[in-house]
């Protein structure tokens, strides 16, 4: 395949209208590079690590000239970082395509990411911090045949490493914007899309127990109503029996449905959403567990937390069953009135919760989630009982002067650790608290301290974290923090996780230094976020486009 | 591995030639879920900022809570256009249109919800900020935000107008 692309390459720079492509070409990339010295500290569980250094790095090479386009991606894991799967081991061209643009049509050959709808069924994308790539090796098209309509079909196999997945993929979508597509509706406030998608996978049955189905096939609606300051989005997805490691190898289909509904005004915004999964794990290889060759995506639905306290107990949606539901309020308070001030103040709430999908037996003589039987019934409305997951959070945005500004967040979490987890430690129960307050010195200068304090009954009890950064718009800054552990009933865990850190950015080059003991989680140091495994040692993270 | 070295020269030759990079043609949306072409990110021939962010992502929610508030002033000084680029997956995206109108920003907001966008500009880290120069040419990027960079980027905008090249 790589020869097919050098040989692409060549004719291209040969043909006559070389001289005039060069002319209109332009190269881009970028490059990041992770890596970590590890120390071993048996209190907070870090082992030793044999190779020391470990480390993650990616160049992404794109050419284009008008119509054309074409890139590489190299990978190099010398050795994989912790946290990662091991699987990525060594180097190689895992991601390379080319495609072809006119007018109203495109064609990608090789490696390409695509999303359907909201992914329910099909999310084909790279989260290089979670190390995740499923990114499909195959053909794409996609089509705009006459205004307001889209069209995509997609052929493939998944990224599996540095390999490819067993299984073949194919999908068509197609989405139809009413207003676009009738101009007597162009005007009307009524604005409506709707859209549907088949998605396919196709894997040989090797299995000596069960009759497995190896073509599986899927499909969903969807539907996007906007009328004044009012938004209803919609969608609903369905597949059929698809027994696996993952849903325990069960012949029961599965079927998913997400719905949405905004409005938004001028300083004030809620959204409304619930779904339903059931049974909805779908990969191009039935054996496969954990992040790899997964089809389709289905997000939780609760707010993503950044402070390192909030982040502590973050919820991931079980693609087995959960009915979830959450509402978010925006709301600005005016600036010169009493609570908003000089400047105004910014009010986000959110309230989530997520509970287990009602479960029945099949009949008398088959017990709940037995393989190869259909597993279990289930009343498409009803809630089950067990409580997964639920937050209650208020964050409070206010610049007291030009000097002075504050963020102030308040959350409640429940989070059942045995669902979530999959241990036996119950469910915890947790107050957060966190003041995130900024202090400008000069107008390029200034002083940020987060004050954080956790407090809970269950797991390892109360923790506290300060953090103090000092930045220099727009290159520099440098950090100390601090999580302590301080409710530990047990006295020799009462640990203190420090971290220091220091970064430097030159436009779109960045280099950042941190040392210290790190809980898994999700960091933001210095203006960027990334997810961070548990460990202790020296990180340094280089990144750079051009 | 030697095609890749192959595929190396090839880059490192028209490299040569390249001029500044432009605008990628990609498919983004608006918050209300309708689709439209990064094409239509345009200011008549002015200076254009293209910030990625995400509703998660604290510096940058603080970067362009900095950006509404300068935003009038920088207009009427300037003529610059702000796009704000979220990069919110299916899990926020619904939640980027309340936000957004929540929290009365005054800037256009396009939503990246797959990072299409987000990888033909080959951003790794949010937040992440462009010029664009009247020529759709991409000028000048920075990645992060601290408190006071909003002053680097206006002193830039600035230096764009009166012709001069903040290409580095």
């Amino acid at each position: 395949m790589n020869k097919f692309f050098t040989a692409a390459l060549l004719i291209m720079s040969m043909t006559s209208v070389a001289q005039n492509v060069l002319q209109n070409a332009q190269i881009h990339g970028d490059f990041q590079t992770d890596f970590q010295y590890y120390m071993a500290d048996s209190a907070i569980g870090a082992d030793t690590i044999p190779e020391k250094l470990l480390s993650n790095g990616y160049l992404n090479l794109m050419f284009s000239a008008g119509n054309f386009s074409a890139g590489i991606r190299y990978e190099n894991y010398n050795n994989v970082m912790l946290g990662f799967d091991p699987r990525y081991k060594g180097s190689g061209i895992p991601y390379r395509f080319a495609s072809y643009s006119h007018k109203d049509f495109d064609i990608t050959v090789g490696n390409y990411y695509e999303q359907f709808g909201s992914g329910m069924l099909l999310r084909i994308y790279e989260e290089r911090s979670l190390g995740i790539d499923n990114s499909l090796d195959g053909i794409r098209l996609r089509f705009k045949p006459y205004k307001g309509i889209y069209l995509k079909g997609v052929i493939g196999q998944q990224r599996f490493f540095f390999d490819k997945g067993e299984g073949i993929v194919r999908g068509i979508d197609g989405e139809v914007n009413l207003n676009e597509l009738n101009d007597k509706w162009s005007g009307s406030k009524l604005r409506t899309t709707i859209g549907g998608s088949f998605v396919s996978k196709y894997q040989p049955d090797k299995n000596p127990i069960y009759k497995l189905p190896e073509n599986v096939g899927s499909w969903a609606g969807r539907i996007t109503l906007n009328y004044g300051n009012w938004m209803l989005n919609s969608e609903y997805a369905y597949k059929v029996n698809d027994p696996s490691t993952v849903n325990k190898m069960i012949y029961k289909p599965g079927e998913a449905l997400f719905a949405s509904l905004c409005y938004s005004q001028k300083g004030l915004g809620i959204t409304l959403s619930a779904k339903r999964i059931d049974n909805m794990n779908f990969r191009s290889d039935r054996t496969v567990t954990g992040n790899a060759l997964t089809m389709n995506y289905l997000p939780a639905l609760t707010k993503p937390h950044t402070y390192t306290l909030l982040a502590f107990y973050p919820y991931a949606t079980q693609p087995n069953g959960e009915m979830a539901l959450q509402g978010q309020l925006n709301y600005k308070i005016k600036k010169n009135t009493t609570l908003g001030g000089k400047y105004g103040t910014d009010i986000a709430f959110n309230y989530s919760r997520a509970n287990a999908i009602d479960m029945q037996k099949v009949n008398d003589s088959t017990a709940l989630m037995q393989p190869g039987t259909l597993g279990y019934k289930s009343d498409f409305f009803a809630i089950g009982d067990e409580l997964y997951f639920e937050d209650v959070n208020i964050e409070v945005s206010h610049k007291f002067n030009k000097k002075l500004k504050g963020i102030f967040t308040w959350a409640y979490l429940t989070y059942n650790s045995d669902v979530i987890e999959g241990h036996t430690d119950g469910t915890f129960y947790s107050h957060i608290g966190v003041a995130d307050i900024t202090y400008k010195i000069t107008p390029t200068k200034s002083l940020r301290l987060e004050a954080q304090h956790l407090m809970t009954k269950q797991d390892k009890k109360n923790w506290a974290n300060v953090m103090l950064e000092f930045t220099m718009a727009p290159k520099w800054f440098i950090m100390a923090g601090d999580s302590y552990n301080y409710g530990n009933p047990v006295k020799s865990k009462k640990l203190h996780y420090y971290t220091f850190g220091f970064g430097y950015t030159k436009n779109s080059s960045r280099i950042a230094l941190t040392y210290g003991k790190q809980r898994e989680g999700i960091v933001c140091v210095g203006g960027v976020c990334r997810n961070v495994p548990a460990s202790y040692g020296l990180l340094v993270t280089i990144t750079s486009n051009f | 591995m030697k095609s890749f070295f192959g595929i190396l020269t090839f880059f490192a030759v028209i490299s040569l030639t390249a001029q500044n990079n432009t605008v990628p043609t990609v498919d983004l949306k608006k918050p209300d879920g309708t689709i439209v072409s990064s094409d239509s990110i345009l200011n008549n021939g002015k200076p254009i900022i293209i910030s990625f962010w995400a509703t998660w992502c604290k510096p940058c929610v603080k970067e362009l809570t900095t950006f509404a508030e300068v935003y009038e002033e920088w207009q009427e000084e300037t003529g610059v256009k702000l796009y704000a680029i979220s990069i919110d997956d299916s899990r926020t995206f619904p939640n980027v249109a309340s936000f957004v109108n929540g929290r009365d920003w005054p800037f256009d907001v396009l939503c990246d919800p797959n990072a299409d966008f987000k990888r033909a500009m080959n951003v790794n880290l949010v937040p992440h900020t462009f010029i664009i120069d009247k020529d759709r040419k991409i000028v000048w990027q920075h990645t992060s935000f601290t408190e006071g960079g909003e002053l680097e980027l206006i002193d830039l905008i600035r230096k764009l107008n009166s012709g001069e090249n903040i290409n580095e």
